[in-house]
């Protein structure tokens, strides 16, 4: 720094070096954030007990697992894991066909934009109630309707995908460019015609990214509900690490991962593609 | 501009004859593969089942109503350690996905070609499985408890937090970058007066709103064996105590609207 520059700063007692500003601007946050934070820490690493020696005992366990990755089993369960993957695969493309086809109706409908105050509450209570279960319970509650099976998981996952499909195509319509809506209806066209030709043009590229993303969650959700009973790879999943059987386990794993790195990098293709 | 003539007349078209017939036969396909998938996924369907299926649901509605609220006074422990759960995975995610983002980040990581491939499958094998599947792995190798749903919840958070995170780290602005280092600024200097800035922002915005995903995940952990509310939601459902189940469904939405509440308020007053 100049110094002549710092000793006229220090004469008229301006500080002589830069500070940089802090990320909490108010001081009571600042400090009382840490506080509390390290408060939180010893209240709840002193509420976790652990059982230490079932850790230990755990420990080959845990060894047998990493060396299941490195030389996973995918045949001696093949008959299973193959059944599994396809009941897994068949209930996502399901799922979210009708999950869409149901969505699409409540996510207009919950679009402040373009629907009366009434259905417009109606779609958003729909959506509020959809995304406020975990997959997993609303999984238990149809397979005590239903029975044991992917039919189970199949409605379970449908009904996952219209809370969050239908909420962010109802934001994405609200945040249509109004001008060519409004030049739609200055040719004098009925509701149908200017969802037809205003909204739908503008938000159909996100809604088919959205459907695809939706296909992946699908997919990786279908893994897990298996695991009560609602069809799909997480049954033989849930078998096979039952019975310490990790390297079955980790091939079952492997091909989920796998299957998720291809529709990740298919989908971004297509979308690519759309846009 | 796509037209079609008949005779004098020109009519104005979307698209041409040949992109639309494409079109159809695309939907035509996704149809009968639609038709497929539900023909091999139902053929050990047992429709008498699904035709019960609304009498079912009644009554486990009436068995449902009322709540045991009675209940209650057992719950907040569990309620305590599923918050618990989540907020400790949370912190111990994060911990971990630092640096699997910066090593996953084009323009932090030290190599291109051999440490980013390997942040990015981390990323990807950790954000592919499921929490409760990592807890039911964790579960059989720790034993049950809430060592094994921390974990769970840590190890998903991994590949959440870093994704997005190494995504916010390369769109940052690289001319302040280039402003730091042109001072004379080492590496890790620059890192901490540089990038950090640029980033902190939308870090504590990704770890928030991932608080709020686990907070969510984190209750159903228990009926795997790691602990929380779950816990208590497996033994109510194994002994068939429907008005304790619908306490603790009544529980577990009461804590997910809160906690997307709080969530929302803090992202807000971040961003």
């Amino acid at each position: 720094m100049n110094p002549r520059l710092s000793g006229t700063a220090a004469a008229s007692g301006y500080p002589q070096r830069w500070r940089r500003p802090p990320f909490i601007s108010r001081p009571w946050l600042r400090y009382g954030l840490p506080c509390g934070a390290v408060l939180y820490l010893i209240l709840g690493i002193g509420s976790v007990e652990v059982n230490w020696l079932r850790a230990w005992e755990g420990l080959p366990r845990g060894f047998a697992f990493v060396a299941g990755f490195l030389a996973p089993d995918f045949l001696s369960r093949g008959a299973d894991i193959r059944a599994g993957i396809l009941e897994s695969l068949t209930m996502t493309l399901t799922s979210t066909v009708v999950g869409i086809l149901i969505s699409v109706p409540i996510g207009v409908g919950a679009a402040r934009n373009l629907a009366p105050p009434a259905i417009y509450g109606l779609c958003r209570a729909i959506i509020a109630l959809s995304r406020s279960f975990q997959e997993v319970i609303i999984a238990i509650l149809f397979v005590a309707m239903v029975g044991f099976g992917p039919l189970a998981g199949f409605l379970t996952l449908a009904f996952a995908t219209i809370g969050f499909l239908s909420k962010l195509l109802a934001e994405d319509i609200e945040e249509i460019e109004e001008a060519q809506a409004e030049a739609i209806r200055a040719t004098g066209a009925g509701w149908l015609q200017l969802v037809n030709y205003a909204v739908q043009p503008q938000v159909m590229p996100r809604l088919i990214g959205l459907s695809l993303y939706r296909l992946d969650i699908n997919f990786r959700e279908s893994a897990v509900i298996g695991i009560v009973g609602a069809g799909g790879i997480g049954a033989t999943l849930n078998t096979a690490i039952d019975r310490y059987e990790f390297d079955s386990a980790a091939a079952i794993l492997i091909i989920i991962i796998a299957i998720v790195l291809v529709a990740e990098y298919s989908s971004g293709a297509i979308r690519k593609w759309v846009q | 501009m796509p037209v079609r003539e008949i005779g004098e007349i020109k009519i104005w078209q979307r698209r041409s004859t040949a992109v639309e017939l494409a079109g159809w036969f695309g939907w035509l396909l996704l149809v009968a593969l639609f038709v497929f998938c539900w023909q091999v996924m139902n053929h050990q369907t047992l429709w008498v089942f699904v035709q019960d299926a609304p009498r079912q649901a009644a009554d486990i509605a009436g068995r449902m109503l009322p709540p045991r609220w009675s209940y209650m006074q057992r719950l907040w422990v569990p309620l305590w350690d599923t918050l618990n759960i989540a907020t400790l995975g949370t912190l111990l995610g994060v911990a971990l996905a630092l640096p699997v983002a910066f090593l996953a980040a084009r323009n932090t990581t030290p190599s291109i070609r051999f440490i980013r491939p390997v942040a990015l499958l981390g990323i990807v094998s950790s954000r592919s499985i499921n929490s409760l599947i990592w807890a039911l792995l964790l579960v059989s190798i720790l034993g049950p408890g809430l060592l094994a749903g921390i974990i769970a919840i840590a190890l998903r958070s991994i590949g959440f937090i870093g994704k997005l995170l190494y995504e916010a780290i390369e769109e940052i602005d690289p001319s302040q970058v280039e402003a730091v280092s042109a001072t004379g600024a080492s590496a890790l200097q620059v890192l901490d007066y540089g990038i950090t800035p640029q980033v902190l922002p939308a870090f504590a915005g990704i770890t928030v709103f991932r608080w709020d995903i686990n907070i969510r995940e984190s209750t159903v952990l228990g009926l795997v064996g790691a602990g929380g509310i779950g816990l208590e939601l497996s033994h109510s459902l194994n002994t068939l105590a429907w008005p304790q189940v619908s306490l603790i469904f009544i529980v577990i939405l009461g804590t997910v609207v809160l906690s997307e509440w709080v969530s929302a308020k803090v992202r807000h007053a971040i961003i």
